[in-house]
């Protein structure tokens, strides 16, 4: 039988979305289900991720090293934490991408990153060339370290479930060649653009960052969270957390609007599990409409916000 | 300082991926291939930091088969001082080219291993957070900023909250995000410059490393289609059309 342990992401004492996502595909994989905790002071995540359905242990390592996530620090104890599993999955957001390699190489295995669909417990589907062609992969013996895609797996429900809380102290020393100095964090009082079941996104046809509120405002309207494109943050209207596509956030809403934006490959990428695609476009010819479920020609600056007054 | 920079051949950015219709792989031949874009950025990077004299020496690094040679010719093009060739034909997954990046940063004494955060082929996004591994040295993923100060660096990281600031000791792994900079345009006189410069062909073995048994590819098939989507020509329609499936 699997033993698996997801690594959870937190941050201010608060467990991140996709981790619950990770506990769904380790519940696909079928087995024991933990999770671990790397915290100064667990306890409260630890409360959290084993209120999560089909958990049955959750492990907690305090340690004041791991008040911030530093993937050099954290890979270490993780490493030591797998003897005796046959999994230990990361999210794959941007901390478990950071962190999952790290701990591949200290077990001596490849990784399996971006798994999207399991079909047994050491055979996966991931995406390649920016989810062009699916690859099943069959994982080579010893631990399988893997990132599980976000926008593949429902989060399983986090609050039936009462796992067992074990907090246990790891020896691995830990290096201080990494410093945390700060973050800048973006707070925003929309919807988080990977959790939000409606996103709205505009790309370069926006001009400007002035010009950008004709999405916020759209979004506001009927409570979407907003992205962008590769373009709309290289020109500077928004800030790089909010880039939908290969290279940023892969997301999966009920409803997506695609606005000024042509439609590249790579911003596709990040938006091919959206259940309906909605692209305002002034170029009919515009490859954004190929994909698109509804299209509409015109310019976005007069049918945004007629749009908005017409919901 | 010197700094090491891995290039990897890659499909170009703007093919259209067709799928095999055997479910081998996806289709290579008479396929345009380039330098993976992430890897254009590194190389940028470690030239710009030459030119602000932080870095003495550039050395371009690939693992693949005959033609990774042009791959290499366009770093030295780029201002690479010389490359390495590290030859192979078969498949080399994202561990062991791991293991012969990390034999090349040791034997030359790189303080910085500069590399994409992914390659845009597999989009595996592992090599260069397994060398920082396997060295046990500091790294910093998805760079949208480097600042190299003596033994230390300051590196921005784009992460999904937003941007993080980490300082490392070198030695270190930096793996570039696309904002980091913007690759200048290679120039003939570049160009030509670089087909002097000296490519070093080795093979795996001769860093210590051999090929493992890794994850088995089962078979490679296209993403599941889209069923076809409507025009409408109005936004009365379009509000129709979203309230017709229940949207709004
Ligand atoms: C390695 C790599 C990774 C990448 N990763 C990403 C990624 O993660 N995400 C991403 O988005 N891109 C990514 N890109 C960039 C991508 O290739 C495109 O360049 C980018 O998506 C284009 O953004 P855009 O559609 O906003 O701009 P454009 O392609 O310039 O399109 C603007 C569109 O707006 C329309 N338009 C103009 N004015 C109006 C108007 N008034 N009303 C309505 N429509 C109007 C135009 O017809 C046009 O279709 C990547 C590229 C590379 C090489
Ligand atoms: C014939 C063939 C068969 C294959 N079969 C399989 C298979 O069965 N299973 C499987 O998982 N994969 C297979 N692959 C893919 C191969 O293993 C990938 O190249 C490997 O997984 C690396 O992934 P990546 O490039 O996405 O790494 P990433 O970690 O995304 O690369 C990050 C960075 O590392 C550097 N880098 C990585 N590789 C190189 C390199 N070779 N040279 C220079 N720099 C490099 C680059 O700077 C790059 O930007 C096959 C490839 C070939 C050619």
């Amino acid at each position: 039988m699997s033993k698996i342990l997801v690594i959870a992401e937190h941050s201010d004492g608060k467990l991140n979305a996709g981790v619950a996502k990770a506990v769904a595909a380790a519940q696909k994989i079928g087995g024991e289900i933990a999770v671990a905790v790397l915290a100064t002071d667990g306890a409260a995540v630890a409360a959290q991720a084993a209120k999560l359905d089909g958990v049955a242990k959750v492990v907690v390592v305090n340690n004041a090293a791991n008040a911030y996530p530093i993937a050099a620090v954290l890979a270490p104890q993780i490493a030591e934490l797998a003897a005796g599993y046959t999994h230990v999955l990361f999210p794959g957001t941007t901390f478990g991408k950071d962190l999952a390699p790290r701990v591949a190489a200290k077990l001596n295995v490849q990784q399996v990153s971006d798994i999207m669909a399991v079909h047994a417990p050491n055979k996966f589907d991931r995406p390649i060339y920016a989810g062009n062609a699916i690859t099943t992969v069959e994982a080579a013996a010893g631990t399988v370290v893997a990132t599980v895609r976000q926008a593949s797996f429902n989060a399983v429900v986090g609050e039936g479930g009462s796992a067992a809380v074990e907090t246990v102290s790891v020896s691995a020393a830990l290096p201080s060649h990494t410093r945390f100095v700060k973050i800048e964090a973006q707070k925003s009082a929309r919807p988080d653009l990977q959790a939000a079941s409606r996103v709205v996104s505009g790309g370069r046809a926006l001009g400007s960052s002035e010009n950008f509120k004709v999405i916020y405002d759209f979004a506001d309207k009927i409570g979407a969270g907003v992205g962008a494109s590769r373009a709309a943050v290289d020109s500077g209207y928004v800030p790089n957390d909010m880039q939908v596509g290969q290279t940023g956030k892969i997301i999966a809403p009920e409803l997506y609007f695609a606005i000024g934006i042509s439609g590249a490959i790579q911003h596709l990428a990040g938006i091919k599990d959206a259940r309906t695609i909605v692209a305002i476009n002034k170029d009919p010819e515009a490859p954004i409409f190929e994909v698109a479920d509804i299209g509409l020609v015109g310019d976005l600056f007069t049918v945004v916000p007629e749009l908005q007054g017409k919901l | 300082m010197k700094v090491l920079v891995s290039v990897k051949r890659v499909v170009d950015y703007n093919v259209r991926i067709q799928v095999k219709s055997d479910g081998s792989g996806v289709v290579t031949d008479g396929v345009k291939f380039s330098m993976n874009p992430f890897d254009e950025i590194a190389m940028e990077e470690a030239v710009r930091l030459r030119e602000k004299g932080k870095v003495t020496e550039i050395v371009a690094v690939t693992i693949g088969g005959a033609k990774n040679e042009e791959t290499l010719r366009s770093a030295l093009a780029f201002g690479a001082d010389r490359a390495i060739h590290i030859k192979e034909e078969g498949e080399v997954q994202p561990l062991t080219a791991a293991k012969a990046f990390a034999a090349v940063l040791k034997k030359e004494g790189a303080q910085l291993f500069l590399c994409g955060k992914q390659a845009i082929d597999d989009d595996a996004n592992q090599t260069g957070q397994m060398v920082a591994s396997l060295l046990d040295i500091a790294q910093a993923t998805f760079a949208s900023k480097v600042e190299v100060d003596g033994a230390k660096a300051q590196i921005t990281r784009e992460i999904d909250a937003g941007l993080e600031t980490l300082e490392v000791d070198l030695p270190a792994v930096v793996s570039v995000d696309l904002r980091l900079n913007e690759p200048r345009y290679l120039k003939l006189p570049d160009i030509m410059k670089a087909k002097k410069k000296p490519i070093e062909t080795i093979g795996l073995g001769d860093v210590g490393v051999a090929i493992e048994a890794g994850s088995k590819t089962v078979k490679v098939s296209p993403p599941p289609a889209r069923a076809k989507g409507i025009m409408v020509k109005t936004v009365d329609e379009l509000v129709a059309a979203l309230k017709s499936k229940g949207l709004v």
